[in-house]
């Protein structure tokens, strides 16, 4: 660990909860246990007796949003199996918000004020390119409406991921094929683009973020192919979320954004790995 | 077989039939996408040097390394043929396999050499191999100070630096990890 990181985070974290007390947000608390994980494709929840540690707040804050929470934060603790890397560890801090009635845009707006405040970073610095042309420029095809899993995977490691980091700075990527928009919704009158979008920074990810999906039927539909998917790759398949699909009917309209702290305070440490800034890895 | 996720720093995998060793290993996974294991590989036939990027799904071939322990024979031609202290067996290993080893090479000498399957891709000499100089220009009488280096040769042309005090026909020890020398054996 470097020196000065426990400092340093501590006064991120100070900066951090100003930056939303100042706006209005409320801090709210999750429970970090949970029945049924959220489904995605590539990401593994792990066990914890008869429940599973949460992979992501996501699922409450919707819950809290159709509750009529119109400005809600949480930083807290998330897991991942089997994650471990110079960018990753199995327990990690993250920070989520959430605002109703607002889109993808608006939270591109926030996390830009609050990258300012906190690391330091000029808005005006910032560049944005669409997953379209990202990949058209350095990779030579279009995944917009000719998806291919591994291969999209595969380019963004070795082609885009290498690219954002010589742009510099901060690179929103933004605009996904849809078949890559976890819980965001279609772009409207583009239903092959969703709008989601992800923060790269010297071309590392810091943060993702979606115009929140509030069709239960769509999302009841993109579950039951990942379970599909799950099980044909031999993963743990988990249960339909049957409330939360309740949820969605009444959720209004939102944006939402999970950004990785310990990568931020990596980047604010000028390291390349998490070994500089976690104490206890 | 490996899984992917079994990858790691120093591995010795197979590919494409050769026996290959990761240099270099990082974990990835961008976005919601699946997990990614990027390797540095070095091909130990060819000492090329690869990147490979495998998916979790992928297998990944185990690679059988074998060392044997053998006795340093004699030359023939381009080969420095060696037998096996159990059965005998002959191995040869050509010149440019030994590379800057071959120097240190003496009679009757034990060595260490690694296979796959039937081919010999890598020899270990002892640590320390004791060889006598053959030119040098003559040392200054007295001056022990080993900080002062110059140049001399061991009968094989090997050129190799040693202390100002070392004479034609000194015995030295040299360092076959390095190819340096170490110290002075016996005076000549």
């Amino acid at each position: 660990m470097s020196d000065g990181c426990i400092e340093l985070r501590d006064a991120m974290m100070q900066r951090i909860r100003a930056f939303f007390y100042e706006r209005d947000f409320i801090e709210v608390e999750t429970p970090i246990r949970l029945k049924i994980p959220c489904m995605e494709l590539h990401i593994d929840a792990e066990p914890s007796g008869d429940y599973f540690l949460r992979t992501s707040p996501e699922i409450f804050h919707k819950r809290l949003l159709a509750a009529g929470y119109e400005r809600i934060f949480e930083i807290g603790k998330c897991f991942r199996h089997g994650e471990f890397g110079p960018l990753h560890n199995p327990e990690y801090t993250m920070l989520e918000w959430y605002r109703a009635n607002a889109d993808y845009l608006d939270i591109l707006a926030d996390t830009q004020i609050l990258i300012q405040a906190v690391a330091g970073i000029s808005a005006s610095t910032w560049q944005k390119i669409t997953v379209s042309e990202a990949f058209v420029k350095y990779a030579d095809w279009d995944p917009i409406g000719h998806y291919d899993e591994d291969r999209f995977d595969l380019d963004v490691v070795e082609k885009i991921e290498p690219a954002l980091k010589a742009l510099g700075g901060p690179v929103v990527l933004i605009d996904y094929p849809v078949e890559a928009a976890a819980l965001s919704r279609r772009k409207p009158h583009h239903p092959l683009v969703a709008e989601r979008w992800e923060l790269y920074i010297d071309g590392i990810e810091i943060a993702n973020a979606y115009s929140e999906l509030t069709d239960p039927a769509e999302q009841r539909r993109r579950f039951e192919v990942c379970a599909e998917h799950r099980k044909v790759l031999g993963k743990t398949v988990y249960p339909v979320d049957e409330e939360f699909l309740r949820t969605l009917e009444n959720m209004p309209p939102s944006g939402g954004v999970a950004l990785g702290v310990d990568r931020l305070l990596m980047l604010m440490a000028g390291a390349d790995s998490l070994d500089a800034v976690l104490p206890f890895r | 077989m490996y899984s992917a996720s079994d990858l790691k720093k120093g591995l010795k995998i197979e590919i494409d039939g050769d026996p290959c060793m990761i240099t270099n290993f990082e974990f990835s996974k961008p976005g919601k996408g699946q997990a990614l294991y990027r390797c540095k590989i070095k091909n130990l036939v060819t000492g090329n040097q690869f990147d490979k990027t495998y998916r979790s799904v992928e297998k990944v071939k185990r690679c059988a390394l074998m060392s044997r322990d053998f006795t340093f024979s004699y030359i023939d031609g381009d080969n420095y043929v060696f037998s096996d202290n159990e059965t005998y067996e002959e191995a040869l290993l050509s010149e440019e396999l030994l590379g800057d080893l071959k120097n240190f090479i003496a009679d009757d000498m034990k060595v260490e050499i690694l296979f796959h399957d039937d081919r010999a891709l890598d020899i270990t000499l002892p640590n320390f191999v004791e060889m006598e100089i053959a030119e040098t220009e003559p040392g200054a009488r007295g001056d022990t100070a080993t900080n002062v280096m110059k140049p001399a040769k061991l009968a094989n042309g090997y050129e190799i630096n040693v202390p100002i005090f070392i004479n034609e026909g000194d015995t030295v020890r040299i360092d076959t990890r390095t190819g340096t020398y170490t110290d002075r054996v016996s005076k000549g």
